[in-house]
Order: structure tokens, then C-alpha cells, then sequence
């Protein structure tokens, strides 16, 4: 817990959502960054508070809001979070970066280094290796935030009712994770996926999720059964508070940041998986650009034409990194015991 | 008669076996009244009141049988729907430790407004409404302005005011007070009991107060159950007790007072443990610590006697009650 008197530093510029209101001095406007449901209520507020009824006050601190303030400050969360904007934009928009068509290839050109307007040089099949590797963002971007959105949502519904309820259906589940957890990565995914014909992302996406839920909810159900046995959840029921109220409202909202923190790290490892299952050929299939199917194609002839491996292996390694140092620093933001 | 509790038992399966955490509990709360329930750790106290709320942890607890009388209804057959509309509504609990007892990631004036969100239906405008008023009701300063503040924002008697509101807000006619001074320092405690009291007067709720700290029960309470190993070893009403115990126990927890006069003398202590609930000791449970134990004790489990039926009525589980009352 942060020191709830600690006093904001002179020239704070409150960024960021934060469910305070602040007071002026005069008791009239003061600054109007309210959330938004409470801006009605404040303006009661400020209008009977009356001259000098109170002083500037610090601002309340919730979790979140103290994770951000801490996450803003911190060099790698900045590096690393203006990396993957950059990957996400271009991710959506390729054409901003890359005028050409990665499809549009021309043999004769077969294996050619750099060239004006063509700075990565040329692959195999004499397509643009700039262009490739920028539209590659989109298939690596796609599959890692779907997969770990799929995976986030199914592991921590799942784990999270198992913690609260328990019995039966918690070891139920829990050995059902088990089973998922034996699963090898790579021997399932060639058994799984060479049967797909299908040249979309959505079975590589499935396979990720499948493999990927028991993780999340291990990490949910732990974090659940530790945030049921703190006191306000049994004064909420002492209250009258339902089951759904009771998980919804007082523990999931102290259970989910340990999620949080898992589900950026394995967004990383889920983009590693997409190109490794591409790159043994059961991943995404031309016609998709992918990185994998790059890197695939470039591996053998990297005596010949290295510039082919080193551009889509060099981005796949930041975006990575990027997703990888972002969960490091959200873990710093959300863990008060590694501050 | 707002509560009656008969004749409860309380089991807690445990991997060793079964400990009977309350065994046999008689006592009654009429509005306006105030029961202190005294008792060291792990006599069934907490247990008892649990059962009461029935927020009690099924499995591995489980009440073994007995009935607990709510305006007259029995909580215990009733569906737990319809406990669960009581619960906040005509009977409240408030806990020892505000700062755990509060969500820390809610403000509290959203914690305050779901009280009358959950049963009353109420918009969040309102509630929050509802909110500044019951702030104001438990005398927190400047209640408009920290209605939007988290739990850790607030000292440790502010947040036990903050649970008391909390109780208070749809003024339910019984409210269980688990330790509510415990986490306090001595000043605040006055402060926060004086409250208590006062609100209790002017709701005219019956008010179950569960503590250690005889100094508290002196001021506020009608009547003191005192319980032992899940027992009531005494029962009597407060003025009654304080002048002549009729339980060697009782008598051991008034000798542990500090007093003024026995300045750089050893404080006094019961020697011995409370029983293992897993093996509580035959006959009277109190027999290995009691210094008036005789051979009775050590066989014989003593019911409760009547001690005087009128003008008061007091009982003590002690076979040698008299011996304890005069000597």
C-alpha cells in the first residue's frame, strides 16, 4: 500500500483515470477531471462545499490508478509500450510504412540485395523482404492479441469459479489443466494443426488458446481463493451481498491483476509460438504474410542470402521483447512487494 | 424476544478429527439490549456469531444441531434466500479489523451506496446520497468531500466508524459487534463504543457484543455471557458479575484486570491453556486450570444452575457456584 498522507509532488499533472475528485481551493471549479459518472454528483459537491472548506487534497490512490502513475515513469515500460503502438499501427495500417504489395513479386530479381526503394533486398521468390516484413506485423499482432484475449477470458472464467466455489468442480477443472499442461507444444500443434486446411488465423488462434487457458487459469483460481478469504468478502456477505456481487465486485477486482501480468507476458511467448508453428509449416500458410513462413523460407538459404532470415527474425525478436518487457514492467506497477 | 439461541452446536471437521467449537450455547438479545459475549480465543465466541449471520465456512464447519430464533422464526430452516435478505437488512455484523473488513480497491462511499443498492434498489446517485448522510450520521468530518475516498485513506477509527455506518445503514434491529475496539487505541475505542451505544439507543437495536476486554463490557452491556471450551459457564447481568462472580473462571478474568492499587505486584494470570476443542477435558471443561477443582469436576460436566431467578436472573455452570459467590 502506498502511503495514503504521502503529498503530490508540486507540478503533478494528473494524467490517467483516477475515480477522485479534486476540490479547489475556492470550492468552484476546479478541475474537471472527473470520471465521468461521478461528474454530476462533484458538481453538488463543489457548489455547498463553499469557500475555503478545504484545502487542495491529495488524491486518492487507487491500485490501478498508483500502478499508472508508477508505469509512466518507468523507461521501459515507455520503450517498450511506443513499440508496440508503433507494431499495432502498423499492424492495421501497413500502407503508411510500405507503399508495395507483398504478394507482388518478381523472380527475375530472385535473392537480390538492397536496392533503391527496396532497402531489405529481395526473397526467394524475388517479393520485396521491407514490404513482407511490415505486413508480417499484422499476422504476428492478430494471433498474439487474439490468443491471449481467448485465453485470458476462458482461463480466468474458468479458474476464477473454481476458486470461489470450489468442490467437485474445482479438482474437475484443475485436472482437466492438468491434462491441457502435458500437452508438448510443438508435437501437439503438428498433430493438431497439419489436419486443418484452412489458410485463416483463427485455427493457429484456437490451437494457442487451447494450450494456453490452463496457465491463465491456474494464476486466476490461485488469486481468487486468496482474495476470498480476506475479510470484506465475508462482511459483504454478512451484509446481504449475493455470490455474483461477492465475485464480481469485491474479488475479481482484487484477483485479476496477477492475470494481467501473466496474460501480457504469454502474449509475447503466443507471437513466438505463431511463427515457430509457421515455421514448421502447420502455422498460417501462404497466401498470409507471416514471419514464420519467412523466416522458414529464408532458413535454408542463409548462406546465400542472410539479409532474406536476419529483417522478419530481427522483428519478430522486438516484438517479442517489446510484449515481454511490458509485462515485466506492468509486474513491477501491479506487485506492491517488488516496489 | 429479537434472538434466541438454543441449545447450539457447532462442528468444525479438521484433518485430526472433530472440534466441537460451540457446545450447547442458550442466550437471548431483546431489542434496546446489549449482550457482551466474553471469552478468551477459541471459545466459541466468533463461532457462535458466525452461526447467527450464517456466514459460518460450510464445510468444514457445520452446525450440529439447535436452534437459533429470529422474531421467533428459526434461521436455520430457512431457505438461503431469504437469510440472505436478512442479512444486512435486519441483522449486521461488524468486524474486528475495518482496514481488511473494507475492499480496498472500492471507495467507501460505493461501498456505503451498495447497501442500498443490493436491497433497496437504489440508483447509484442516491446511494451516494444515502452515503454522505450515514457518514455524517457516524460523525466523519468533512463527509461530502471523502465520500470518494479508498478505505486506506482513512485512520483506523474513522474506517471503524465507516464499518459501523456500514451496519447501521438500513438500520437493522440486531447487530453483532465481533472485537469492534480491538484494532484501536485506547482513546478511539472510547470513542467508537460511546457511538455505538449512542446509535444503539436511538435505533433501539438489540446489540450482541463479542469481546476480551472486560473494561468495554463495564460501560455499555446489560448482561455478560461468559463462554468457555463452546460452553456459557456464566450468565449474568453485568453489575452482578463485576460485584461477585459466580464461576472461577469469571473469577480469573476480573483477577487479570490491572488495577491501580497493585502497582509493581505480578499480574494476575489463569495458568494452563484453553482445552485442545479437539479433546476437551471430561467433566467440567475448566477443571485442569480451575483452583477450586474437586474429584466432582473431573467427572461430572455441571449444567447450567440457576444462581437467583428474580430480580435478575443469573446462572452459573460451576458445581460449587456457592462456595465461588461467598468465598
Amino acid at each position: 500500500m502506498p502511503d495514503p498522507e504521502r503529498p503530490e509532488p508540486a507540478g503533478y499533472d494528473p494524467v490517467g483515470p483516477r475515480p477522485k475528485e479534486a476540490v479547489s481551493p475556492t470550492g468552484q471549479g476546479g478541475p474537471m477531471d472527473l470520471a465521468l459518472d461521478e461528474a454530476e454528483s462533484v458538481e453538488g459537491i463543489e457548489k455547498t462545499a463553499g469557500p475555503g472548506a478545504s484545502g487542495p487534497r491529495e488524491r486518492a490512490r487507487s491500485l490501478w490508478s498508483d500502478a499508472w502513475h508508477q508505469l509512466r515513469r518507468n523507461p521501459v515500460f515507455i520503450v517498450s509500450a511506443a513499440l508496440i503502438l508503433f507494431l499495432v499501427l502498423i499492424a492495421i495500417w501497413p500502407q503508411l510504412i510500405a507503399s508495395g504489395d507483398p504478394l507482388q513479386c518478381d523472380l527475375s530479381k530472385s535473392q537480390q540485395g538492397s536496392a533503391p526503394g527496396h532497402p531489405f533486398g529481395y526473397d526467394t521468390q524475388g517479393c520485396d523482404v521491407y514490404t513482407r516484413t511490415v505486413y508480417g506485423a499484422r499476422a504476428s499482432i492478430t494471433v498474439g492479441v487474439c490468443a491471449t484475449l481467448g485465453a485470458a477470458l476462458l482461463g480466468s472464467a474458468l479458474g476464477g469459479l473454481a476458486g470461489f466455489f470450489g468442490g467437485w468442480g474445482d479438482s474437475l477443472l484443475s485436472r482437466v489443466a492438468d491434462i491441457f499442461f502435458g500437452i508438448p507444444v510443438v508435437l501437439g500443434g503438428l498433430v493438431f494443426l497439419s489436419v486443418v486446411t484452412s489458410t485463416t488465423v483463427w485455427p493457429v488462434v484456437g490451437f494457442i488458446v487451447l494450450l494456453g487457458w490452463p496457465q491463465i487459469a491456474r494464476i486466476a483460481r490461485g488469486s481468487v481463493i486468496t482474495a476470498k478469504q480476506n475479510d470484506y468478502v465475508q462482511a459483504a456477505r454478512a451484509l446481504g451481498a449475493g455470490n455474483a456481487r461477492m465475485l464480481l465486485r469485491h474479488v475479481a477486482p482484487n484477483a485479476v491483476a496477477p492475470v494481467i501480468v501473466v496474460a501480457t507476458i504469454a502474449l509475447g511467448t503466443y507471437i513466438a509460438l505463431e511463427a515457430t508453428l509457421s515455421f514448421l509449416g502447420v502455422g498460417l500458410r501462404p497466401p498470409t504474410v507471416s514471419w514464420g513462413i519467412d523466416i522458414s523460407n529464408a532458413a535454408s538459404q542463409i548462406r546465400n542470402a542472410p539479409h532474406m532470415l536476419l529483417w522478419p527474425a530481427g522483428a519478430l525478436s522486438i516484438t517479442v521483447l517489446a510484449f515481454i518487457m511490458l509485462g515485466d514492467a506492468v509486474r513491477d506497477a501491479l506487485d506492491p512487494k517488488l516496489r | 424476544m429479537l434472538l434466541e439461541v438454543r441449545d447450539l452446536h457447532v462442528e468444525f471437521t479438521t484433518r485430526d478429527g472433530v472440534a466441537k467449537a460451540v457446545n450447547g450455547v442458550d442466550y437471548s438479545v431483546e431489542e434496546g439490549e446489549t449482550l457482551a459475549v466474553l471469552g478468551e480465543s477459541g471459545s466459541g465466541k466468533s463461532v457462535t456469531a458466525q452461526a447467527v449471520m450464517g456466514i459460518l465456512d460450510v464445510p468444514p464447519g457445520r452446525i450440529a444441531g439447535g436452534e437459533i430464533l429470529f422474531k421467533g422464526r428459526d434461521l436455520l430452516r430457512m431457505k438461503e434466500e431469504e437469510r440472505r435478505r436478512i442479512r444486512g437488512a435486519e441483522m449486521a455484523m461488524i468486524f474486528q479489523d475495518a482496514l481488511s473488513a473494507l475492499n480496498p480497491v472500492l471507495t467507501v462511499g460505493k461501498q456505503l451506496g451498495e447497501m442500498y443498492e443490493v436491497h433497496r434498489g437504489m440508483s447509484r446517485k442516491d446511494a451516494r446520497a444515502k452515503a454522505v448522510e450515514l457518514m455524517d450520521r457516524v460523525r466523519i468530518p468533512a463527509a461530502k468531500q471523502r465520500v470518494g475516498d479508498y478505505p486506506h485513506q482513512f485512520s483506523g477509527g474513522m474506517r471503524q466508524r465507516i464499518m459501523i455506518a456500514m451496519a447501521l445503514a438500513l438500520e437493522p434491529s440486531l447487530i453483532i459487534a465481533d472485537e469492534p475496539t480491538t484494532a484501536l487505541d485506547v482513546t478511539v475505542q472510547a470513542q467508537v463504543m460511546d457511538l455505538l451505544a449512542e446509535l444503539q439507543r436511538e435505533l433501539n437495536m438489540g446489540l450482541i457484543l463479542i469481546t476480551h476486554d472486560l473494561g468495554v463490557v463495564a460501560d455499555v452491556a446489560d448482561k455478560i455471557a461468559v463462554m468457555y471450551a463452546g460452553r456459557i459457564v456464566e450468565a449474568a447481568p453485568v453489575h452482578e458479575i463485576y460485584k461477585a462472580p459466580a464461576h472461577p473462571y469469571t473469577r480469573g478474568l476480573l483477577d487479570s484486570i490491572p488495577r491501580l492499587d497493585q502497582k509493581g505486584q505480578e499480574l494476575y494470570a489463569i495458568k494452563g491453556l484453553p482445552p485442545n476443542l479437539l479433546r476437551i477435558p471430561p467433566g467440567c471443561a475448566f477443571n485442569p486450570r480451575c483452583p477450586m477443582a474437586q474429584e466432582l469436576c473431573r467427572s461430572d460436566v455441571p449444567p447450567l444452575y440457576p444462581v437467583t431467578e428474580s430480580p435478575v436472573a443469573r446462572a452459573s455452570a460451576c458445581h460449587f457456584w456457592k462456595e465461588c459467590l461467598h468465598g
